[in-house]
């Protein structure tokens, strides 16, 4: 493994901000895998810290297959991770949101392009990211509906679902659609959870991406049970948005199989107690995301399901 | 009038409102119909005044109303509330949500609504005050797909400066941008900065809207004298000045005055060990429309604009 750094801006008070890479092999640029962007993505740095941990260990047996390389950036943003801000310090601007970055702009789009630059150039991309809104999710896979040419590619991490998103305007300046423009075949995974470590769906994503380089001949190793993934597209999740804001409490958990009409959560009033909204199950399906905060906002989705017998 | 015309519950014994007030002649609504937003932007205050100092001038010649005013003074009340630039609880910047849906989350359904109430405008005017960062000349932005439309307008507006920019995919979630493709001619005004209220410029626009107004045939009062603003549309015509050191930014220059090449802007400084890190100067001769404000900057701040001025080297 050698350690590089990819970019660096200096700090006047702070230590430098680095951007680092932990590459693997030589040869043509397989893959590169990024964790965190924002700095409450410790569930994204932590999977990257794994996989950075199993290919030492491949390493160390010589079961990397020569002709690759690949390149791990556990941390894209030391500096919000490190005084436990979602966003840039300075300015609260989102890194996920100024690529493919300009190297004379503001300081995050200076970011965003020099990490790019560093990450570009390879076959695959694999991000780990999380969504706006707080919630556990199903593991999965997505890509963008411009990349819809290589959703085989996306079946081979095992995971049971791969998700289809259309872009929408916000979503061209990120990581993933960046990359599939620049002729990467770019994967955002997405893990049970953002700012609580939760180690079995950690492990579980280790082993899609190792499984996964594995079928690409990156890595020698014995497969691994996953799963068959069905591919869906976002528009197909079932949103269920409680028409009242309040407590929310529920026993569902993600990848739960649930029938149309099951009560699935409720909305109690912070007050007294008394439920003012039973949450039934619009469809038959599996829980897909699940909110996991205290209080919840009328009208937000707190369950999304994927409908199906 | 004050009429609400969006409300969501929160989870604990609070509804969120948000609510314009309307002015029309003799209580009727007639005429045409000027809409003033602000304070999609929690901490960008600038408008506060306007919307204020508006209200005082109307309610002051109610007779010269002929035409309906809207004044909807907070877009996102839980941002102004908590000094938070975009929505608080979602971390969502609020002009990047519309049009919204009416079946969305929270945030969505009260962006379709804004829009909603907003729709039959015959001139919408967007106030915002940069950020906490820069100061900003009162201007005018106007997406280059709606100049045609927008830059006579904007010249009636009483601001500086306005400036064309080119279209971007991330700007069609502004509220702005929906207007306009739907038909309501909406222009955004920058002016001041974040969290302050500067009132000379609070007065030059209000000037600028009773200007709108009286265009529109919602007016018919006295109109004081008008400056004729610089239209920019060349892209190469706007210079940024970005630091090329993480340091503290010392103001130099004085905002709103034209430079000759050269000349200083300001200094970045490092002050562990007294040095100046980067003497800010301006590479050509033109209008200082935006200055930094908060000293503290990164590698890549912004520190400045300048608009060059016609009569360039080799033209
Ligand atoms: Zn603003």
């Amino acid at each position: 493994m050698e350690r590089k750094v990819l970019f660096e801006l200096p700090s006047l008070y702070r230590d430098n901000f680095r951007v680092t890479g932990l590459t693997f092999g030589s040869g043509k640029k397989s893959l590169c895998i990024v964790g965190n962007t924002r700095g409450n993505e410790y569930q994204q740095i932590y999977i990257c810290s794994q996989i950075v941990r199993k290919l030492r260990e491949l390493e160390a047996k010589g079961r990397l297959c020569p002709g690759h390389e690949i390149m791990v950036v556990p941390s894209a943003n030391p500096y919000s991770m490190n005084i436990e801000k979602r966003f840039w310090p300075t300015d609260n601007t989102d890194i996920n949101r100024m690529f493919p970055g300009y190297d004379l702009g503001e300081t995050t789009q200076r970011i965003a392009g020099g990490v790019f630059q560093a990450i570009t150039g390879y076959e695959y991309g694999i991000q780990f990211t999380s969504f706006y809104m707080p919630g556990d999710f199903v593991p999965h896979a997505r890509i963008m509906d411009t990349g819809r040419d290589y959703v085989d590619k996306a079946e081979e991490f095992g995971l049971p679902y791969v998700v289809i998103r259309k872009a929408r305007p916000y979503d061209t300046t990120t990581l993933n659609y960046n990359w599939q423009i620049w002729d990467t075949k770019a994967f955002s995974l997405y893990s049970a959870t953002t700012e609580r470590i939760d180690e079995e769906s950690a492990e579980s994503m280790v082993e899609s991406v190792l499984s996964f380089m594995a079928t690409e001949g990156m890595i020698q190793r014995r497969g691994h049970q996953g799963y068959r993934s069905q591919v869906i597209k976002d528009g197909d999740l079932v949103a269920v948005r409680p028409y009242v804001g309040g407590m929310f409490q529920s026993g569902i958990r993600i990848n739960q199989r649930v029938l149309k009409g099951q009560e699935l959560a409720w909305i109690t009033d912070p007050y007294d107690g008394s439920v003012r909204e039973k949450i039934t199950s619009p469809v038959t399906g599996v829980v897909f995301f699940v909110h996991n905060r205290p209080l919840t906002y009328a009208n937000t989705a707190v369950l999304k399901i994927v409908p199906g017998e | 009038m004050v009429k609400t015309i969006a409300s969501a519950a929160m989870p604990v014994d609070e509804t969120l409102e948000i609510k314009k007030a309307r002015y029309s002649p003799q209580g009727r609504d007639g005429g045409k119909r000027i809409s003033i937003v602000t304070g999609i932007h929690g901490d960008e205050l600038e408008g506060q005044y306007v919307c204020y100092e508006l209200a005082r001038r109307i309610k002051e010649r109610p007779e010269c109303l002929t035409g309906t005013v809207d004044i909807y003074p907070a877009m996102n009340p839980l941002g102004i509330d908590s000094i938070t630039r975009g929505i608080p609880a979602f971390d969502l910047d609020m002009n990047r949500i519309f049009p919204g849906s009416r079946d969305g989350a929270m945030t969505e359904y009260l962006a379709a609504e804004i829009i909603r109430d907003l729709m039959g405008s015959d001139l919408c005017v967007d106030i915002h005050a940069s950020n906490i960062y820069l100061t900003e000349l009162p201007q005018i932005r106007i997406n280059e797909l709606h100049e045609k439309e927008l830059v006579p307008l904007a010249k009636l507006a009483n601001v500086d400066f306005v400036w064309v920019h080119g279209a971007s995919t991330v700007l069609e979630s502004t509220l702005a941008f929906t207007l306009n493709s739907r038909g309501v001619p909406t222009l955004v005004v920058e002016m001041g900065v974040g969290m302050r209220i500067t009132r000379s410029i609070g007065n030059q626009l209000v000037d600028g809207i009773f200007s709108l107004m009286r265009e529109l045939d919602i007016w018919s009062g006295e109109i004081s004298g008008l400056r004729e603003p610089i239209v920019s549309s060349d892209p190469d015509e706007v210079l940024f000045l970005n630091a090329s050191r993480s340091g503290i930014f010392i103001q130099e220059a004085r905002h709103n005055t034209w430079l000759k090449k050269g000349e200083s802007v300001g200094k970045v400084v490092d002050p562990l060990n007294g040095t100046v890190l980067e003497d800010v100067i301006s590479p050509e001769d033109g209008l200082l429309f935006t200055i930094r404000e908060y000293p503290v900057v990164d590698e890549g701040s912004l520190m400045a604009r300048i608009l060059r001025s016609g009569e360039r080297q080799g033209d």
